[in-house]
This record gives structure tokens, C-alpha cells and sequence, in this order.
């Protein structure tokens, strides 16, 4: 592992992102966000594979990759691209080659390198094997292993469980935690997976239709979804606070009660509103709840309830929450 | 015509079937009547008689010569057209395929007009060097050339952009100059193209004969190639005519078969 320094960018690709990006070495940055929000844009640009627009800069460790430009040859960057893509023709362990070969390395040494890092990631079995002859899971290790086999002072993963098996993506979930937690440079861990973003991330930056939506520790962004998207993607409601604009509301759906008569006791924060929606949830049944807010308020009940409560799609009825239950914070961060 | 057509949507129309017909007889008739007409128990003599030789000879050298002109000037020509973004790609794509569909004949006046004696690059080059090219072998590889080099940059430009620029762009990222990138990672994995454009460009020079004899001339031992040598003799010698075109019609042949293998079912997935 080489020791890099703390990434500085500016990225203004016209039409596709505005964002600013600040991590120290040894951070894992979670970029999560729905599809199209930038996210892979970020990591060509990073990579250099994309011109940072504009008014857009890189830098790692002090030193410009943009001003004056650098190739993406000479930026030290290990870059696990959506589906792997290992060369075909070449064997695992030429593929985890290549890059010290690129760099100058000699063949035997190259070769060495190549086996010891896949070992380290678990596939030192396969390394003859084309990535054709390779599950899904293996050749992602492979490539993992093809990325960190150069030493990238910035490493970018993006969706490396996606297409996964759920057990092969839960122990490649596992190693790769192990991996990331050794690694001293900057690591940029593209997801779509709550789970993925608060358990590997240092920080989590979330991207929307091509903005920075939020940012900040796992734990900070979980408590506080600044969106919708977010707040989905934690499980949390959010809404508007009725009684403070610029404010939010957050509470978990397991706290929401249902009931068919307006409930009583003034300090609960109520909504009247018909059922949307009724999908299975765990042990429960989750119910949205379409009220005069823009999003439904979902709520978890048990399936007991759902037949007390005789609940159905168009049914009549009140969500409400007790306010100890209940989170406020602004709704931006300087707000 | 499958089962399915004919009992679910009813019969073929003769008005269909008819015309079919001819057309299969019209295309098929005349190779069934090569072949029968080829002199088979004098095959062997005809073959080894010294211009039929001295025709196999300059047609198997000049072939051989083109494709490898076509893989050596061809290949980096599809690369930038596929790889590399310049104003006039399109211009210059378009411009390097007219030899396609141009007139053979056409062709060797243009190579005359250009390398001829007194041609726009030829008169030059005998002033500086006293080298004249027409009426050589190497005016029959440059008319072969000229004409077969289009179908190889056609193929092989289609499989580069099949392979796609991803590998491309990880192989940078890993620290590979573009050039290590061509030699390790492109080329392996555009070789089909690489090998269909080489089969279809030698089919090409193969049969080549309008371009050759206008630009490159008829004269054996040099620049006589096997369809020359049948225009030539096919008057006086029409057992040896039908010798040579029986050759080159099994060569024909086994390039039909090389590229239904290599291109026509497998090279899409490749």
C-alpha cells in the first residue's frame, strides 16, 4: 500500500453533475444515490477518464491532476468498473498482471505480485482460469484484486456486489470491509445498498440529478436524511415539519400507528389519509399511507393489525406518531 | 421453406416460387457446368504446365503480399477511424471505402493517373529514383491493394468498435500506454476481424483482374495473375481456362466456408 494524500475535487460536468468532493487518506466515501445521479460520472472524472468540466478541478495529496492535466495512466488510480470488466483473453492472473507489467515490472516478478494478491482476496486457486470460466463473485474478486495490485493511491469501486449472489455479496461484503479498512489511500465506494454505504463508508455522500444532496459520517446521515431518497434508503420517514418550516421530521415507520377513529391525546403528530399501499415487511406488513404531504407516510404494522383494522387499499385512516419518536433538524446543513 | 409456412399460411405463390426457381438455376447452373466442363484427367497437366505455373505462382505471391500490406497499413487505419475522435473521420471513412464499390477498371486508371510514368506520384518517384512501378509484380500488390484494403478496413474497424472502449479505458487506468493497450488488449480482442478481414481481402485479390491488367499489365512470369492468365487463354486454351477457374473457383469456396464459420454465425459474440 503506498501512502497518498487527502483528494480535493471540483467536478462541473455540464449536464450531468456539479459537486464537490473532500476525503482524507484512508476514507472510504460512500456515494450512494438513484440511478443517473452522477454517480459514475464522478469516478470517470476522477479516474480521468472524463474532463472535470469547467470550473472543475482534481487533486490528491497536494499535487493537480488537472491543471496541468494528467493521464488517467499516470494518476495511480485503481478503478473497479461496473461489471468487472476483466480482459477476456487473458487468464485471472494476467489480468491482475497487466497493470505491473504496464507499470514496468518484470514478468516474473509481475506474476508473483499477481498470485500473492489473488490469494489475498481469495481466488489464488483460479488464477489460470479465464474470467469466462469464473462465477460472478470470483471474477469480481479478481478484479478487486487487478485494481489494488498496482498500489492506486485513489481506489474507485463501483457497485462491486451488484449482480451478485446475496451469499456470494455478503462474504465479498465482508473481505472487502477488511480490505478497505488496511487501505491507506482514498477509496470511493459506489452503491445503491444502505446497508453498504453505512457499514464500509467513513463518510457518505449522497448524490441527486447531479447535486450533492448530502454529505456527512454514516451515522450523522442515517439519523437525518436530508431526502427523500435517502430517507428511503435508511428507512426513515421524513417530512416537513408543519409547525417550522425549513425544518425536518424523521421517525422510523415501526413507530407510526394506524387506526380508523381520529386518535386522541394532543400531543401526537397526526395525519388523515387513505391506504396506497400494503407490501410485506419483515414479520409485519409496511403501509403507505397517502396523506396531503408529497410522499406517503409508511408505516409497519403486524399483520394482526392489518386484519383488526380490516386494512385495504382506498381505506380511510389516521397515521400518528408519538413526538418522542420523532427527530427534528434543519433541513440543510448550515440551515 | 419451413413446415410452418407452408401449412399455416397457406401455399408459397407461383408467382414467387416461379421466379425463385430461375434465379437458383441462373446462379447454380453455371458452376455445375464448370465443373463438368473442367478437364479432370487432364487436370494435373494442364495445372503444371510453366504458365499455369508461373500464374499460381504470381497470383499465390501477390495475394500473400496484399493481405499482409492489409494487415500492416490496414489495421492502424480501422484503429484511428475507431479509436481516434478528428474532424473529417467521417469524410476520411467514407473516402477510404469508394475503392469498394468502384469499378475495377476504374480503379487501375486511377492507379495509372497517380503512379503512372508520368502520374502525380510516379513521374517524381522515376525522376528521384528511376523506379517505375507499372508493368511489375509490385504494381499487381499495389493494384490488389488498392481494392482489397477497403473490405479488411470494414471488418476490422466493425470488430474494434464491437470490442468497445471499456477494456480500453481500464487498461489505461492500470497504466498502459495506448500502445501497450493496442498490442495487449485491442487487437487480441478484435483478431476475428482481424482474421475475416484477411480471408475477405485475399478472396479479393484472389479474382482480382480490371484493376491489375489496366494498371499492372498481362505479361507472364510477371505480372500475369490466374484470372489474367484464364482472359488470355481462354480462346486458345479453354482446358487450361477451365483448370485455373476451377482453382480459384475451390478457393471460392473454402473462403465461403472460413467466414461462415469465423464471421457470419460466430463473429457478432466474438
Amino acid at each position: 500500500m503506498s501512502a497518498g494524500g487527502g483528494l480535493d475535487a471540483r467536478v462541473e460536468v455540464p449536464g450531468r453533475l456539479a459537486a464537490d468532493l473532500r476525503a482524507d487518506a484512508g476514507d472510504v466515501v460512500a456515494v450512494v444515490g438513484p440511478n443517473g445521479a452522477g454517480k459514475t460520472t464522478l469516478l470517470r472524472v476522477l479516474a480521468g477518464l472524463l474532463d472535470p468540466g469547467p470550473g472543475g478541478h482534481v487533486s490528491l495529496g497536494g499535487r493537480s491532476w488537472t491543471d496541468p492535466p494528467v493521464l488517467p495512466r499516470d494518476r495511480r488510480v485503481g478503478y473497479v468498473v461496473q461489471g468487472q470488466a476483466l480482459f477476456p483473453h487473458l487468464s485471472a492472473r494476467e489480468n491482475v498482471a497487466f497493470g505491473l507489467r504496464a507499470r514496468g515490472l518484470g514478468r516474473a516478478a509481475a506474476r508473483e505480485r499477481a498470485d500473492a494478491e489473488l490469494e489475498r482476496l481469495g481466488v489464488g486457486a483460479f488464477g489460470d482460469r479465464r474470467p469466462g470460466q469464473l462465477s460472478g463473485g470470483q471474477a469480481q474478486r479478481v478484479a478487486v484484486a487487478r485494481a489494488l495490485a498496482t498500489d492506486p493511491d485513489l481506489l474507485l469501486l463501483d457497485e462491486p456486489f451488484a449482480g451478485l449472489d446475496v451469499g456470494v455479496a455478503a462474504s465479498l461484503r465482508v473481505e472487502l470491509a477488511r480490505h478497505l479498512a488496511s487501505y491507506d489511500g482514498v477509496a470511493l465506494l459506489v452503491t445503491h445498498d444502505a446497508v453498504d454505504a453505512l457499514t464500509l463508508g467513513t463518510r457518505v455522500l449522497v448524490l441527486e440529478d447531479g447535486r450533492v444532496a448530502q454529505t456527512g459520517t454514516p451515522a450523522d446521515v442515517a439519523a437525518h436524511p436530508r431526502t427523500d431518497h435517502v430517507a428511503r434508503l435508511v428507512g426513515l420517514n421524513v417530512l416537513r415539519a408543519p409547525d417550522a418550516p425549513g425544518r425536518l421530521t424523521a421517525f422510523r415507520p415501526s413507530a407510526v400507528t394506524l387506526s380508523v377513529a381520529e386518535p386522541t391525546g394532543s400531543a401526537r403528530l397526526r395525519w388523515s389519509g387513505s391506504v396506497e399501499q400494503l407490501t410485506p415487511y419483515g414479520d409485519g406488513v409496511r403501509v403507505a399511507v397517502r396523506t396531503t404531504h408529497e410522499r406517503p407516510v409508511l408505516a409497519d404494522v403486524t399483520a394482526a393489525a392489518v386484519a383488526e383494522l380490516a386494512l385495504h387499499p382506498g381505506l380511510r385512516v389516521w397515521a400518528s406518531v408519538k413526538e418522542t419518536a420523532v427527530t427534528r433538524y434543519p433541513a440543510t446543513a448550515d440551515g | 421453406m419451413t413446415g410452418r409456412t407452408t401449412s399455416t399460411l397457406g401455399r408459397p405463390p407461383a408467382v414467387l416460387v416461379v421466379p425463385a426457381a430461375l434465379a437458383s438455376v441462373f446462379l447454380v447452373l453455371p458452376l455445375v457446368a464448370l465443373v463438368l466442363a473442367t478437364p479432370w484427367s487432364t487436370f494435373l497437366d494442364n495445372l503444371t504446365s510453366p504458365e499455369v505455373l508461373d500464374a499460381l505462382r504470381i497470383t499465390a505471391l501477390t495475394s500473400g503480399l496484399t493481405v499482409v500490406t492489409c494487415l500492416v497499413l490496414g489495421t492502424p487505419l480501422a484503429w484511428v477511424l475507431a479509436r481516434v475522435d478528428f474532424r473529417g473521420r467521417g469524410l476520411l471513412r467514407a473516402l477510404v471505402t469508394v475503392p469498394l464499390v468502384l469499378p475495377p477498371v476504374v480503379a487501375g486508371v486511377a492507379l495509372v493517373s497517380a503512379l503512372g510514368r508520368s502520374g502525380l506520384v510516379g513521374e517524381p518517384l522515376r525522376d528521384a529514383t528511376g523506379i517505375t512501378l507499372p508493368f511489375t509484380m509490385t504494381a499487381v500488390v499495389i493494384a490488389h491493394t488498392f481494392v482489397a484494403m477497403p473490405f479488411y478496413v470494414i471488418s476490422v474497424e466493425g470488430a474494434l468498435r464491437t470490442a468497445g472502449e471499456q477494456y480500453d479505458e481500464v487498461a489505461s487506468c492500470l497504466g498502459a500506454t495506448r500502445w501497450t493497450t493496442f498490442r495487449r488488449v485491442t487487437l487480441p480482442l478484435a483478431l476475428p476481424g482481424v482474421v475475416a478481414g484477411s480471408v475477405l481481402a485475399w478472396a479479393r485479390s484472389l479474382g482480382e483482374f480490371g484493376a491489375t491488367v489496366t494498371f499492372a499489365g498481362n505479361y507472364p512470369g510477371a505480372t500475369q495473375t490466374m484470372p489474367s492468365r484464364i482472359y488470355t487463354v481462354l480462346v486458345n486454351d479453354p482446358e487450361g481456362a477451365r483448370t485455373l477457374s476451377m482453382i480459384l473457383l475451390l478457393s471460392s469456396v473454402l473462403v465461403l466456408a472460413a467466414l461462415r464459420n469465423r464471421w457470419l454465425t460466430t463473429g457478432a459474440s466474438a
